[in-house]
């Protein structure tokens, strides 16, 4: 149509160039109405099924439809779950066995590391400023009282729990072989736990803590051979200066070193050495075979006999 | 009876912990006990119909020939650990509404709190304190019990009860275990919290914490109560030393034997099936433990402070 137009006019060209381009705004127009509605509409149809979308497809490794591949996909795949197996037996999910204590238990360390570094923007551990810290923290800070609350509560659950999980897992005899190093484990993290809390009992520097600190570090001067008065402490020359009581509380009272070097043991190196020992007992939970049961009953003629299935090739 | 005083213990908010383990402990010591009770009459059962023995799936649960014996982690696990997550928040969340995390004065070395108490959870070991040195009941003894506890899977040999609850194929173990934690750890601690009172003095629930109260006991030494005709009693130091080495040693020799007399007779199979080792280091973790209440009735019923006195150390 645009090269009739321009054969019979003078200026042909410049209109043209005027036409060509109104032509192709109008098309451009026209694609506007009519495509870009529908490339919409196809897209926000896509957008109904997002496991379809580039994004979600990234994200996780694999689909969505209720499959049995994907439901062992959905935990294999996934950092977080992927400490579960894939499928476990049917009976272990029953709660009067487990009691559910190991699980807890990780679940409020997670819980008190949360709610502990909220408390650690507000707290600075110099013996000027950390009992007004507290104050300040249940007066003023917003949800401050309650995030302290949290984090003591959670502390005392905890330990709780963990001796709980350590009393069923005695209890099923979930020690025995192959378990036994990581009972061990255990034992340490239980361990730790007491003394995370008990580092904790500090900070608020309180009476409360000052005295429960005094009377437990105390001890520490009676260890034989490393505290001073202990059996032949003073025989090895140890003095309230240099026993092992004044390392753990850098000084010969509690004073402002004590309560740094509680701050550090209980917001930094416990929690790390806990969290690389958590590391290892799951994985060995795993490795060595899941949990414990609940296992079919032996019976006492069977105790010295060889175990039945591919347990008893391996022994 | 002073009411008042006891509502003050119970409701101290650090005591509400020990308050909740109590009905807690008896909860899950029935669930065990429950399920023990039933795979132990299972057991009976099987070893009465080797027949049955043979066929039976061995658990207490119900199970028929067709259903699968493996169930996914998604959602079955999952979606109890995601629930045990949410009721432990709301348990937690209610928990820090409604009682507040406890904070005393700014902590004051001038100025000694009475009672000056542990943590809860050390409260066993302070306990410990009053039979018992420092150096015995605040180093020794933790020290042992991490020992001891590391040991158990190593000591223990009975390939019985791996993996599920039972008393009639443990009974030492298990009676050994809940003697240690029910009543050496846990009685203690609640001896701890609610019986002592200041001057770390006992009162009995519900009696007015008197700070002036004087108790005037008269606590003698073993060495001391020797009956003339035993040629007693001893003086010089020397002589008190010998004399403790051989109450103590005697105390592990005869002990010794009368585990190793036990084991023979009532466990010869799990005797059969320890090393050396295992067994001397049984009965020696053994004898220490049950040294304990021995050294408490010495003490509480016959004012007897120490068997064992040395220039170094006492016992």
């Amino acid at each position: 149509m645009a090269d009739e137009n321009n054969a019979n006019g003078k200026n042909g060209n410049k209109t043209g160039l005027l036409d060509k381009v109104t032509t192709g705004v109008k098309d451009d127009i026209q694609a506007l109405k009519t495509d870009i509605p529908a490339k919409a509409k196809e897209q926000i149809e896509g957008l109904k099924d997002p496991t379809k979308t580039q994004v979600y497809t990234s994200i996780f490794r694999h689909k969505h439809d209720d499959t049995p591949r994907n439901r062992a996909l959905g935990v294999l795949s996934n950092v977080f779950l992927h400490l579960h197996p894939a499928k476990i037996n049917r009976d272990a999910v029953r709660y009067s066995y487990t009691w559910g204590m190991g699980g807890i238990t990780f679940y409020l360390f997670i819980i008190l590391t949360y709610t502990g570094v909220l408390l650690m923007f507000y707290y600075h551990p110099s013996k000027v400023q950390a009992f007004r810290d507290v104050l300040y923290l249940e007066h003023d800070v917003p949800f401050g009282k309650i995030l302290r609350n949290m984090h003591r509560w959670a502390a005392h659950l905890m330990v709780i729990a963990v001796w709980l999980h350590m009393f069923r897992v005695f209890l099923t005899g979930s020690y025995k072989k192959p378990r036994e190093f990581n009972w061990n484990i255990g034992v340490l993290l239980l361990v730790f736990t007491l003394l995370l809390s008990f580092t904790g009992y500090l900070l608020p520097d309180d009476q409360l803590g000052f005295w429960a600190v005094t009377v437990g570090t105390n001890m520490a001067r009676a260890t034989p051979l490393l505290g001073h008065e202990g059996p032949f402490g003073s025989q090895l020359g140890m003095t309230p200066y240099n026993d092992v009581r004044f390392g753990l509380l850098g000084g010969s009272i509690v004073d402002a070193n004590a309560l740094l070097r509680s701050y550090i043991w209980h917001c930094i190196g416990i929690p790390i050495v806990a969290s690389v020992l958590m590391i290892v007992h799951f994985w060995r939970v795993r490795k060595d075979g899941g949990i414990s049961g609940p296992a079919p009953v032996m019976l006492t003629e069977e105790a010295d006999k060889p175990r039945r299935g591919p347990k008893a090739a391996g022994e | 009876m002073d009411w008042r005083q006891l509502w003050e213990i119970c409701s101290a908010p650090d005591n509400v912990p020990i308050v909740a383990l109590i009905p807690l402990l008896a909860f899950y010591i029935y669930l065990a006990w429950r399920q023990a009770h039933a795979n132990d009459q299972l057991i009976g059962q099987l070893e009465a119909d080797p027949a049955l023995a043979k066929t039976h799936h061995r658990k207490t649960w119900p199970f028929k020939p067709g259903w699968q014996k493996e169930v996914h982690v998604w959602p079955f696990l999952l979606r109890i650990e995601f629930l045990g997550a949410i009721i432990v928040t709301i348990i937690l969340m209610i928990w820090s509404i409604t009682l507040n995390a406890p904070l005393e004065e700014p902590a004051n070395p001038n100025l000694t709190m009475n009672p000056a108490k542990a943590p809860w959870y050390f409260l066993g070991l302070q306990e410990m304190l009053v039979y018992f040195d420092p150096w015995i009941a605040g180093v020794v003894m933790p020290t042992m019990i991490i020992i001891g506890l590391m040991v158990i899977p190593y000591i223990d040999t009975n390939p019985l009860g791996s993996g599920y609850y039972t008393w009639k194929q443990r009974r030492f173990s298990i009676s050994t275990f809940l003697f240690g934690f029910v009543i050496l750890w846990v009685a203690m601690i609640i001896i701890g919290t609610f019986i002592r009172g200041p001057g770390w003095q006992w009162f009995w629930p519900g009696q007015t914490w008197d700070h002036n109260r004087l108790i005037y006991e008269v606590n003698r030494d073993l060495p001391d109560e020797v009956p003339r005709w035993l040629g007693g009693p001893i003086t010089s130091n020397w002589a008190k030393g010998v004399f403790g080495a051989i109450v103590v040693g005697g105390y592990y020799l005869i002990g010794g034997g009368a585990v190793y007399s036990l084991f023979r007779r009532r466990m010869a199979k799990d005797f059969q099936r320890m090393s050396l080792l295992q067994f001397s280091l049984m009965a020696f973790l053994w004898l220490t433990m049950v040294a304990l209440p021995l050294k408490m009735s010495l003490r509480l019923l016959w004012h007897i402070k120490y068997v064992w006195i040395t220039p170094w150390f006492n016992i």
